[in-house]
């Protein structure tokens, strides 16, 4: 197993933009040692598609029809090395492994000759089936991969295949493959997938491979290994911050200290002082300080004199907007979804819980901070970037520059996290690229690096919301209303995602709210949109990040006043309309053997929740900690039900860091404003969930034979609830205003 | 600027910087080593550990005046023992996720093991706090230790 970089500084100071068209192909060309008597196939394109493709110009074997198109996700080696063009960005979430195991499993390869290579920017050939656009994101990798990669494996099986029977002159039917051999059994005649490669690129590319019955995989299902594990131990992963260009410039750039305000004047004497310094430049977003070298231009920076203009910006404090946002929470927003007469019910009286949560606003603070690498000419531009929406970066690019979209390329690199912060809608990392290398007349190559201060001062962060919540049970105990006002920012307003907003309202304000799976007679669920100058943005599961707690921990109280099983209670009003979540919780209570005796001075908690089509629920296990007011977690059971696990092992990592990552900011992290002002700036004060702090997890995995889904966000929303059941179980205390531990400053 | 010599992964290199330079950017910027990583710039997180004169230390805080004359170790050429079974056993347990960290976790974890052969879940989290992981790869980062600690036992 092996896995490909192609972004050695070799390849990439042999990448001069001059060729922008070959770029990208000649890098593809190198890195498996010639691919001209390969086969490449591609998938389900239209011609139109296959007409601008730059990709498709590289491979032999089209077959012509209009409906297939050759493109770049399958390329077998005449070593037989099978690499596999992964449209999705890998950050760790798994797509390299995962999408990989698709080709290879309809392929019937062997997993040790397969490799995994990232695909460059091109929306025809490359786009998220699920948003038709060229991007990460919704946890949907996978599940609009499933198809796709498995034809396209199936594909190339199919024309190996019927070369192998014209070179032994042997019926197709007769031939079997296996584990990367190609055999004919009755002649003896066997042979490898790169034996065939050449003859096979002349073959007629099936217009419906057919697709293996799950009952047959045997690769599917099982614990494959990483590809890009051994790279990620050696410290020979190329992240954006490692990629370097002959001239390279690093630029720091001085945003404003305020959301909406601008630089006015500035005194860049000091900056030209500090040696390596090479020019200061005033852009759109800030002013950006240009050197040999990061730590040239830290000093430089940090030695500028600015005057910024305050006009329109944000200037309140986080009191004050959660004043206004409560104040709002206090009425009915804009009805989301209403069963019944929650108010009738509620206004009646009887027993009846009132509540009001406060989130505050949260940065993903990737491991790697934002970067991103450019190099510009007049009629093009290359990037290097850890490029989670290629489509929309490149299209900022080009706007930018005054390009057209296909002469920006984009090479994606492995990116050190993002949990959704390199998915902006507006691209903000890759547009201030653009101008920072524009600013400079496109002489020199720029990579611009964010601080960790940057990143935390940034914005684009998981929005504030006050959820305000008013439930009512019966003499029975039975739930009989339930009414939930959130207030919050809309964060697809105003950008290119807002055709998918429904009358006004932004699905990721309410999802996994408006949707409540359980059987209330009478419901309304409403929203309040507020517009502020900090921009907000998706946070690993987005919405689901703070309805699945106001829910879920909100229901439990509910179930607690009735004075029944949080597991029991849950069940009942699933009834038989929700089996998969049913499914969950069951098998969640049945790992964690809940109902058995808690040691001494710890107390559960449960929660389950369905976010981007996955089911997960979860029982945490929690005592007092050292910290006032804040749990020690010591135990984590999850149950996921994510339709088929492609690999089972990457399902059970992501639901360890889901959980780890959820609990992480429940507990000790949050962002303030003062007059405008974000108090935290790193992770001493934004803190960051450490080892000693990180539970024991235990994943069982529901078995299913749908199509899988996602799980790189589902294993993030159940951890807050669960944590926050178990603790008021353990002292009483219903914790409404996150995170738990006081916000330090 | 002042000129430094200092010796990494067992090689001598002359550089010519600023002295308060910190010995992560000299060792990125300089001699072109990005094996480790900046994250935080204020030794929060430990991404940019490296090994001076043995003992684990924040690169990021560690001026290249501190740091001259030291013998230092990177992720690039760490070897023996130890470095052999947790590389190993991070690769077996698949632990990690982005990745952007584990350079600095690999290079706390050896030192670790350096000093305490056979960690117990204490010995980790004292050795493994100061490097965070914003993936939480820590159930693994314990496992692999333990099998890494027991690979060494024979």
């Amino acid at each position: 197993m092996q896995f490909l970089f192609d972004k050695d500084k070799a390849a990439l100071q042999s990448e001069a933009v001059r060729e922008p068209i070959e770029a990208s192909r000649r890098t593809i060309l190198k890195s498996i040692g010639g691919v001209g008597a390969g086969l490449v196939l591609g998938l389900q394109l239209p011609a139109a598609a296959k007409a601008q493709s730059g990709a498709a110009a590289v491979i032999k074997g089209d077959g012509g029809a209009s409906t297939f198109a050759p493109n770049a996700f399958v390329r077998i080696a005449p070593d037989s090395t099978v690499t596999v063009l992964i449209k999705h960005i890998e950050f760790g979430q798994g797509p390299y492994t995962g999408l990989a195991t698709l080709v290879a499993e309809e392929l019937d390869a062997d997993w040790s000759q397969m490799q995994a290579q990232s695909a460059p920017a091109n929306t025809p050939l490359y786009k998220n089936l699920a948003f038709g656009v060229q991007g990460t994101g919704g946890s949907t990798a996978m599940a609009n991969s499933y198809e796709q990669m498995r034809k396209a494996g199936a594909a190339a099986r199919h024309m190996l295949v019927e070369a192998a029977a014209e070179a032994w002159g042997v019926p197709v039917d007769d031939i079997t493959v296996s584990k990367g051999v190609i055999s004919h059994k009755e002649s003896g005649k066997s042979g490898k997938f790169g034996d065939f490669a050449e003859a096979a690129a002349k073959m007629t590319p099936p217009s419906e491979p057919s697709l293996k019955d799950p009952s047959e995989f045997v690769l599917i299902g099982t614990h494959l290994p990483k590809l890009d594990s051994r790279a990620k131990a050696t410290g020979e992963a190329t992240f954006t911050m490692d990629a370097t260009l002959p001239g390279m410039l690093t630029v720091l750039i001085q945003r404003p200290p305020l959301f909406g305000a601008k630089a006015k004047s500035f005194d860049d004497t000091e900056t030209r002082k500090v040696a390596g310094v090479v020019d200061v430049k005033l852009l759109p977003r800030g002013i950006a300080v240009y050197a040999e070298g990061f730590w040239a231009a830290k000093k430089g920076r940090d030695a500028l004199k600015v005057e910024w203009d305050e006009t329109g910006a944000e200037t309140r404090s986080t009191a004050e907007i959660v004043a206004d946002y409560s104040q709002s929470a206090a009425t009915t927003g804009k009805v989301v979804k209403e069963a019944g007469d929650a108010e009738k019910v509620l206004d009646a009286g009887g027993k009846t819980i009132v509540a009001e949560y406060v989130f505050p606003y949260l940065a993903h603070a990737p491991m790697e901070p934002l970067d991103c690498l450019i190099e510009a000419n007049e009629s093009s531009a290359k990037v290097w970037a850890g490029c989670q929406m290629p489509t929309i970066d490149q299209g900022a690019i080009a706007q930018t520059l005054g390009l057209r979209p296909e002469e920006v390329k984009i090479e994606t690199l492995f990116a050190g996290g993002s949990f959704g912060r390199r998915a902006t809608p507006v691209a903000d990392v890759a547009y201030e690229a653009a101008t920072a290398v524009d600013a400079i007349g496109r002489t020199r190559p720029v990579k611009v690096i964010f601080t960790r201060e940057d990143d935390i001062h940034g914005g684009f962060y998981r929005p504030l919301n006050v959820h305000k919540m008013k439930g009512a049970i019966d003499a029975e105990g039975n739930i009989t209303a339930w009414d939930h006002v959130i207030v919050g920012q809309s964060i697809m307003e105003g950008t290119p995602f807002e055709s998918m907003m429904k009358d006004g309202i932004d699905p990721t304000m309410v999802e996994g709210a408006d949707d409540l799976p359980y059987a209330i007679p009478n419901f309304r669920a409403s929203v309040h949109k507020k517009t502020l100058a900090v921009p907000p943005l998706w946070w690993r599961s987005v919405g689901h990040t703070h309805t699945a707690y106001s829910t879920e921990t909100f229901l439990d109280e509910l179930i607690a006043l009735s004075g029944k099983d949080p597991v029991e209670a849950r069940l009942k009003l699933l009834g038989d309309k929700h089996p998969r979540l049913t499914g969950v919780l069951k098998a969640v209570a049945e790992l964690a053997d809940w109902g058995s005796a808690v040691p001494e001075a710890r107390a559960r908690g449960v929660a389950v929740h369905k976010s981007f089509n996955t089911y997960v629920a979860e029982i945490a296990e929690v005592a007092m900690g050292e910290e006032d007011g804040v749990p020690r977690v010591h135990k984590v059971w999850v149950a996921v039900d994510c339709g088929v696990a492609v690999n089972p092992d990457v399902v059970r990592a992501q639901m360890e860091g889901g959980v780890g990552y959820g609990l992480g900011h429940i507990l000790y992290a949050g962002l303030t404003l003062d007059k405008g002002r974000i108090m935290q700036s790193n992770f001493d004060t934004y803190r960051s969930l450490r080892i000693n702090e990180m539970p024991e997890v235990e994943v069982t995995i529901v078995k299913s034979a749908e199509a899988p889904t996602g799980v790189g966000e589902p294993g993030v929303p159940p951890i807050g609830p669960a944590v926050a059941n178990a603790w008021a179980k353990l002292t009483g205390k219903r914790v409404r205003n996150l995170p738990f531990a006081p916000i330090e400053s | 600027m002042a000129k430094f010599a200092l010796t990494v992964n067992g090689k001598s290199h002359e550089v010519d910087v600023d002295p308060d330079m910190p010995l992560l950017w000299v060792l990125r910027d300089e001699l072109g080593m990005t094996g480790t990583k900046f994250g935080c710039g204020i030794a929060q997180c430990g991404a940019c550990t490296v090994h001076l004169d043995g003992q684990a230390q924040r690169s990021c805080v560690t001026p290249i005046e501190a740091a001259a004359g030291g013998e230092i170790v990177t992720i690039e050429s760490v070897a023996g023992a130890e470095a052999k079974a947790i590389q190993d056993a991070w690769v077996k347990h698949d632990v990690p996720q982005c990745g952007y960290c584990q350079s600095g976790q690999i290079m706390s974890a050896v030192a670790l093991l350096r000093e305490v052969p056979d960690p117990s879940d204490s010995d980790i989290d004292d050795g493994m706090t100061g490097n965070i992981c914003r993936c939480a790869t820590y159930v693994r980062i314990r496992k692999a230790i333990k099998t890494a600690a027991a690979t060494l036992k024979g």
